[in-house]
């Protein structure tokens, strides 16, 4: 145990890396994990934050969700009326358009039937005069007798 | 090299000495006889070549780390710097509650310095004595911490710290009335006061260094004995001794940087 000069040698050494410690090693790094405790804060912070805005766009979604869901039934339910319209007018429509038809057809028949009546009528008046020839066995002159036929014919 | 056991624990245990012998000028002593002879005028190349060499590694490693620091992920490297540094900044923020930037880059020195003093203690004993004297060295011992003058150094400069930032932050005439008037604030009462206080003064680097010096050096007289017996025995004693080491070590560098945190903060207290 002998304390000789080694001791100040020692302690000049110390000096010297405490200062250098002091002057290059702490600061850096120091400052290096300041800037890295800083930067998890943000990120976390940063985190939390689109944590919230994740619940506000989920809440977003759900309300448009639910109001499309609503205009979606409000559109099918128009259509639905907008189509059963459009069938009631089809099938009014098409009853005019069958009465129309009927009505057409009827009073075709009954033109019809007139006719064949007048025709029946002219030729039934010929027979009447054939016939009425034969029993008399003289020829009717039509002309002078055309009154009378007319007479019969209006008969018929 | 020596024969009887008290020759290999005295050779052992004795520094590489380079001083002004006074009959022969500066050489390397070789024998005890003339370290004896130089008296105070005499350097411990091996304490102070290893501990520069010890603190190189420190300052090298750390700086490389600090050079290259990131805000970002981490290396290897920087992992491990940012450990010693986050438990230093620790122990200083809980111990110490000034302001003042030299306390924790000196702890953190001091911490990481005496470990790796402390730690060439597990190389086995023999290893690098053997490859000195091979290489024509009379004498090697490698570890500072067990050599007086390397932890009397350390809390020299300890010391000196105290004094200095006892006069700057209470002036020197409040750093004396300290002394002078506690623990007894009374007049008739200072010389008994002065007696205490500059002994309780003088006892922080006394005890700084004494604690770290009889642990190393105890130590490592062990590990000589052990270097003693048969060598087919050595290792049922110096393993477990040197597991033991991974408590010693680490924690008496510990101790250290916490009592100069502990002083130097006292040193910056006004007290009532």
């Amino acid at each position: 145990m002998n304390i000789n000069l080694t001791l100040f040698g020692q302690t000049f050494a110390f000096a010297i890396f405490v200062w250098f410690c002091m002057k290059f090693v702490w600061p850096p790094i120091t400052k290096a994990m300041q800037e890295r405790q800083k930067k998890i804060a943000e990120g976390l912070d940063a985190a939390g934050r689109a944590q919230q805005d994740l619940k506000l766009a989920q809440e977003k979604v759900t309300n448009t969700l639910r109001e499309t869901k609503e205009q979606a039934t409000q559109i099918l339910e128009q259509a639905n009326k907008h189509a059963s319209a459009i069938v009631e007018e089809a099938k009014q429509q098409a009853r005019a358009e069958g009465e129309r038809l009927v009505n057409a057809a009827r009073a075709e028949i009954e033109q019809e039937v007139n006719r064949a009546k007048d025709q029946l009528r002219a030729q039934v008046a010929a027979l009447a005069v054939l016939g009425a020839e034969k029993i008399l066995e003289s020829q009717v002159d039509a002309k002078v007798h055309n009154d009378l036929v007319e007479k019969l014919a209006s008969q018929l | 090299m020596a024969n009887t056991p008290a020759e290999y624990i005295q050779h052992h245990l004795q520094n590489l000495v380079f001083g002004a012998h006074p009959e022969k000028g500066w050489i390397i002593a070789q024998t005890p006889d003339d370290v004896k002879q130089m008296g105070f005028m005499a350097l411990h190349i091996d304490t102070l070549g290893w501990s520069v060499f010890m603190g190189l590694i420190f300052v090298l490693l750390f700086r490389m780390a600090a050079k290259s620091a990131t805000a970002g992920v981490p290396g290897k490297l920087q992992n491990l710097v940012e450990m010693c540094v986050e438990f230093v900044e620790g122990v200083v923020k809980d111990t110490f509650h000034g302001r003042n930037p030299v306390i924790a880059p000196l702890a953190l020195t001091i911490f990481v310095w005496v470990f790796l003093m402390n730690s060439l203690k597990w190389i086995p004993v023999d290893y690098i004595p053997g490859l000195a004297s091979a290489m024509g060295l009379p004498y090697f011992k490698i570890v500072p911490t067990a050599d007086p003058n390397g932890t009397f150094g350390l809390s020299l400069g300890v010391f000196i710290l105290i004094l200095f930032y006892s006069v700057k932050v209470k002036g020197f005439g409040g750093f004396t009335k300290e002394l002078a008037f506690t623990p007894f604030n009374h007049w008739s009462l200072v010389p008994f006061n002065l007696f205490l206080e500059i002994l309780g003064l003088l006892t922080k680097p006394l005890s700084l260094a004494l604690r770290l010096f009889g642990n190393m050096y105890a130590g490592e007289v062990v590990f000589i004995l052990i270097a003693l017996l048969p060598f087919y025995v050595q290792w049922t004693l110096n393993v477990p001794w040197a597991i033991f080491h991974i408590l010693v070590i680490p924690l008496q560098a510990f101790i250290f940087m916490v009592l100069t945190v502990v002083y130097l903060s006292s040193a910056h207290e006004e007290h009532h």
